[in-house]
C-alpha cells in the first residue's frame, strides 16, 4: 500500500527544472523504490550531478521521498559532506587528522588560507577555489595531505601546498 | 545440501551466458585451475601499487611506464602488469613487486621501468631494492592481509586464484550454521572495530533472536582520523570482506546486507561496488547461492561525513535515511537494529578474518595471540616515524616493537614522547610503558583503547596538551548534540584546554577540567562522548608537567604554543 502510494505521489512531483540532470537524481529514488531511507543517497546524487543542495532540490527529493522536508534539511546540514552553497571551480581539502596535525597540516593550511585570502568552507569572490578540511583522508602515511581537485597530494609543506593553488589561478 | 539440484531453479547469470555461475565447488575448482594455467603463461608477472599513498607519489605513471615498455619491448608474451593491492611500507611508495622472484622494489620512479625490466631474469637492481628481510617485515604477521597485496582487486579470478571463496563452498557443503558459529566462537575472534566483543557470541545473539527479516551490515565508516586500515583492506581484498560477510550472512540466515562506507574513500567504494557487481554475476550473491536455498542481497551505502555514524545505533539511523543519532542499548542491534529488526553489525576487519578461519580451522587462528586476544591485528602507522605504513601483528606484541623493530622508530634525532592509539576515543601511551602488549585489556588499563588500530606516534616537538585541545575539538565539533554531556562537555573541556594553552589557566581551572572528564565520560550516551574525556585523562596521567608548565609557569615545553622559553601570554 504504501509503495504504491509513494509512488503514485512521486509521479505528480515534478523537477524543479526541465534540467536532464534531473533524471539522475529521479533515477536513484527509483532504483530505491522512491523508500524514505534513499535519501541520503539521493541527497548524494543531486551533490554530484548539482554540486550543491539548494531548496528547490530538498523540496523536490523530500516530496517524492514522502519525508518532511525539515527531514531532508536536517539531514542535509547533520553530515558534513553535504554543501548548501555552490562550490568554486577548483576544490581544495586539507586533511586534519591526527597523523597530518603532528606534521604539521595547520601551517599548510595557514598558508592556503593567506595566498587565496579564504577560510575553510569558504569560496574566494571570484568563484575559482573553495576550500575545506578533511577529518582524516586515510592518507596518513604520507601526512601531511590533502586533495586538490580529486587528486591526493602527500608530504605537503607550505610551500608546495602553496604552489598547488597557485597552478588554479 | 540435500536438496536435488535439479528440482532447483538455475540462479540469474545476468544474460551472460550460465557458465559464468559458480554453482558448486566444482565449478570453482575449475575457474581457479584455469586462473592459474593463463596466469603461468608468464614468466613474470608485475604489480604496480596503486594505493592511496602510492597513487599519490605518481604510481599510475610506473604502471603505464610499464605498460608501453612492456609493449615495446615485445615482453607481451612473457611479462604482464596489473595493479596490485598495499605492500604495507607507504613511507617508500611507490612500491613495484615483481612474481614469483618476489622482488619489491621502491621509490620507482618511471624512469627506472625499463632497468627493471631488463634485469628480470638476473640479479634485482640493487639500488631500488626493498630489504623484505628487514624486521618491518620479518617481525609481521600477515593474515588479513596474507595476499601482500599480490591480487588484482578488481578481478574477482585473482582471487578465487589465491584459493578465494573456496571457504564459502566448504561452509555451504559441509557446515550448518550453528556449526560456523560454534567455529567462530572457538577461534576466540574479537571484534576488530575496536571494542573485542567476543565475535561468535555476537552472531550467535543475533541467530537466536526472533525474526523472519535479518539484516547483516559491514560497517566501513573508519572515521578514527589516523586509521585507514579499513580503507585498505577494502581497496584491496573487497571480495575477502564480502566473503565474510557471505558465510556470517549465511550463519545467522540473513538475506540482505548492507556495506556502510565513508564517502571520503571514493576508491573503496569504487572497488567494494565493482566486487559486488562481479560477485552476483558469479552467483555468488543472489539467489541461490551455491545451489542451495541460501540467498543474499549486499547493497553499497555511503558515509556522509559524520565521525558519530561509526557508533552502531548512529549507523543504523544513517542507513534508514536519517541523521546519525545513536539511541540508548539496550536494545542491542542484535535484537532490534535495522527497521527494528534482529541485525548483525561488525567492523571491515573482522569480516576479512572469517574465511581464513573456515579454510584453516579455528583451532589455527586460535593458535596466533595470546590467550584472551586470538589472532591478528592490523594498524596503521603514522606520525612521526620513520617507517609509516600499514602493519598487521599477532595481539599480544609490545608497543615497544611496533614503534622501534617495525617502524624503525622517530626519524631526524628527535626523541620518542607518546604513541596515541584508538583514535579520539584512545590515549596517549608514554615511553615508560611501552612494554605493555598489545591487545584489548591492557591498553584499556593504561586509560587508552584498542580501536580500530590507528598508531600515531610523536616526538619531542608534539605539545601534549595541543595534542588533547586537538582530539577535543574533534570531539566537540562532531558531537551530534543528542545528550548534554556531550554536547556541552565537550566544549567546556575545550575551552579549558585552549585557556591553557593561552597561558590563561589557574589550577582551578584543571580542577574544573578534571571533574568534567569525569561526568562526561560516565553520563554521555555513546561511545563518542564516554571516549572523549581519555585523550585528556591519558595526558593528565603521563604528562602532568607539561599541563603544570603551562599553567604556573607560563611555558610551553614543546615549543608548539609559544616559541620556548618565551611566555605564553607574550607570544601574541
Amino acid at each position: 500500500m504504501q509503495k504504491q502510494f509513494n509512488r503514485q505521489f512521486s509521479q505528480t512531483t515534478l523537477p524543479p527544472s526541465d534540467d536532464k540532470r534531473w533524471r539522475l537524481v529521479t533515477a536513484t529514488m527509483k532504483r530505491h523504490g522512491f523508500q524514505p531511507s534513499a535519501l541520503i543517497e539521493t541527497l548524494h546524487t543531486v551533490q554530484q550531478s548539482f554540486g550543491y543542495l539548494d531548496k528547490p532540490a530538498m523540496t523536490f527529493v523530500a516530496k517524492s521521498l514522502t519525508v518532511p522536508l525539515s527531514k531532508a534539511y536536517a539531514v542535509a546540514t547533520f553530515y558534513n559532506l553535504f554543501r548548501l552553497k555552490p562550490q568554486g571551480e577548483h576544490n581544495c581539502v586539507v586533511c586534519l587528522g591526527t597523523a597530518c596535525y603532528i606534521k604539521g597540516a595547520a601551517k599548510i593550511l595557514q598558508a592556503i588560507e593567506d595566498y587565496s585570502g579564504i577560510k575553510p568552507l569558504q569560496t574566494s569572490t571570484d568563484g575559482k577555489i573553495s576550500l575545506s578540511t578533511a577529518r582524516c583522508l586515510g592518507a596518513c602515511g604520507i601526512a601531511p595531505a590533502g586533495v586538490f581537485d580529486e587528486k591526493v597530494v602527500g608530504n605537503l609543506t607550505p610551500e608546495s601546498a602553496k604552489e598547488q593553488v597557485q597552478k588554479w589561478s | 545440501m540435500e536438496l536435488d539440484n535439479a528440482t532447483l531453479p538455475q540462479a540469474p547469470s545476468n544474460g551472460n551466458g550460465s557458465s559464468a555461475v559458480l554453482a558448486n565447488l566444482e565449478d570453482l575448482q575449475k575457474l581457479k585451475e584455469s586462473e592459474i594455467v593463463s596466469q603461468e603463461c608468464f614468466k613474470h608477472r608485475i604489480f604496480v601499487c596503486m594505493g592511496t599513498a602510492c597513487q599519490s607519489s605518481q604510481s599510475d605513471l610506473v604502471l603505464s611506464e610499464f605498460a608501453s615498455t612492456i609493449k615495446a619491448a615485445g615482453l607481451s608474451d612473457t611479462c604482464v602488469v596489473t595493479p596490485g593491492g598495499c605492500q604495507g611500507n607507504c613511507a617508500q611508495a611507490p612500491l613495484v613487486s615483481v612474481q614469483p622472484q618476489d622482488t619489491l622494489y621502491q621509490n620507482v620512479k618511471p624512469s627506472d621501468v625499463s632497468l627493471i625490466l631488463a634485469n628480470l631474469d638476473k640479479e634485482p637492481v640493487q639500488s631500488i631494492k626493498c630489504d623484505q628481510e628487514s624486521s618491518f617485515f620479518s617481525r609481521q604477521m600477515r593474515v588479513v592481509t596474507e595476499y601482500r597485496g599480490l591480487v588484482n582487486p578488481e578481478r574477482i579470478g585473482d582471487y578465487i586464484a589465491v584459493g578465494g571463496y573456496s571457504a564459502l563452498f566448504k561452509v555451504l557443503n559441509n557446515l550448518s550454521p550453528d556449526q560456523v558459529i560454534q567455529q567462530v566462537r572457538k577461534s576466540g575472534l574479537r571484534g576488530r572495530g575496536g571494542a573485542g566483543y567476543p565475535t561468535g557470541l555476537k552472531w550467535s545473539t543475533v541467530a537466536k533472536s526472533a525474526g523472519s527479516q535479518k539484516y547483516i551490515v559491514c560497517n566501513a565508516d573508519e572515521g578514527d582520523p589516523g586509521a585507514f586500515m579499513n580503507r585498505s583492506v577494502l581497496e584491496d581484498y573487497p571480495f575477502r570482506v564480502l566473503e565474510g560477510m557471505t558465510i556470517a550472512a549465511y550463519a545467522i540466515g540473513a538475506t540482505k546486507g548492507y556495506v556502510y562506507v565513508r564517502a571520503e574513500y571514493p576508491l573503496a567504494v569504487k572497488r567494494v561496488e565493482h566486487a559486488l557487481r562481479q560477485a552476483q554475476h558469479h552467483g555468488l550473491l543472489g539467489l541461490h547461492i551455491g545451489n542451495s536455498s541460501f540467498q543474499l542481497d549486499l547493497e553499497v551505502r555511503l558515509g556522509a561525513g559524520a565521525f558519530v555514524c561509526g557508533e552502531e545505533t548512529a549507523l543504523i539511523s544513517s542507513i534508514e535515511g536519517g541523521r546519525g543519532l545513536p539511541c540508548p542499548r539496550p536494545p542491542y542491534p542484535a535484537q532490534s537494529g535495522l527497521w527494528g529488526c534482529p541485525t548483525l553489525i561488525n567492523n571491515v576487519e573482522t569480516y576479512a578474518n572469517i574465511p581464513p578461519i573456515m579454510s584453516n580451522g579455528a583451532d589455527w587462528y586460535a593458535a596466533i595471540g595470546t590467550e584472551k586476544n586470538r589472532g591478528t591485528k592490523t594498524f596503521a602507522l603514522s606520525g612521526r616515524i620513520k617507517n609509516t605504513g600499514l602493519i598487521e601483528i599477532p595481539l599480544g606484541t609490545s608497543l615497544r616493537e611496533v614503534v622501534f623493530d617495525i617502524g624503525g622508530g622517530v626519524p631526524g634525532g628527535n626523541s620518542f614522547k607518546a604513541v596515541q592509539t584508538g583514535g579520539p576515543a584512545g590515549g596517549c601511551i608514554p615511553e615508560s610503558m611501552l612494554d605493555t602488549p598489545i591487545d584489548y585489556e591492557s591498553l584499556q588499563s593504561l586509560g587508552s583503547f584498542m580501536g580500530s588500530g590507528g598508531m600515531i606516534v610523536m616526538d619531542d616537538t608534539s605539545c601534549m596538551v595541543d595534542v588533547a585541545k586537538f582530539f577535543m575539538q574533534f570531539c566537540a565539533t562532531e558531537s551530534c548534540g543528542k545528550c548534554v554531556p556531550c554536547r556541552v562537555g565537550t566544549v567546556h573541556m575545550h575551552t579549558i584546554l585552549d585557556k591553557i594553552t593561552k597561558g590563561q589557566a589557574t589550577l582551578a581551572d584543571l580542577a574544573q577540567l578534571e571533574s568534567l572528564c569525569d561526568v562526561v565520560k560516565n553520563t554521555s550516551l555513546c561511545g563518542l562522548g564516554q571516549g572523549a574525556p581519555n585523550p585528556v585523562l591519558s595526558t593528565l596521567k603521563y604528562f602532568r608537567g607539561e599541563y603544570l608548565e603551562h599553567i604556573v609557569n607560563g611555558l610551553c615545553p614543546a615549543g608548539v604554543c609559544a616559541p620556548k622559553n618565551q611566555r605564553l601570554r607574550q607570544a601574541k
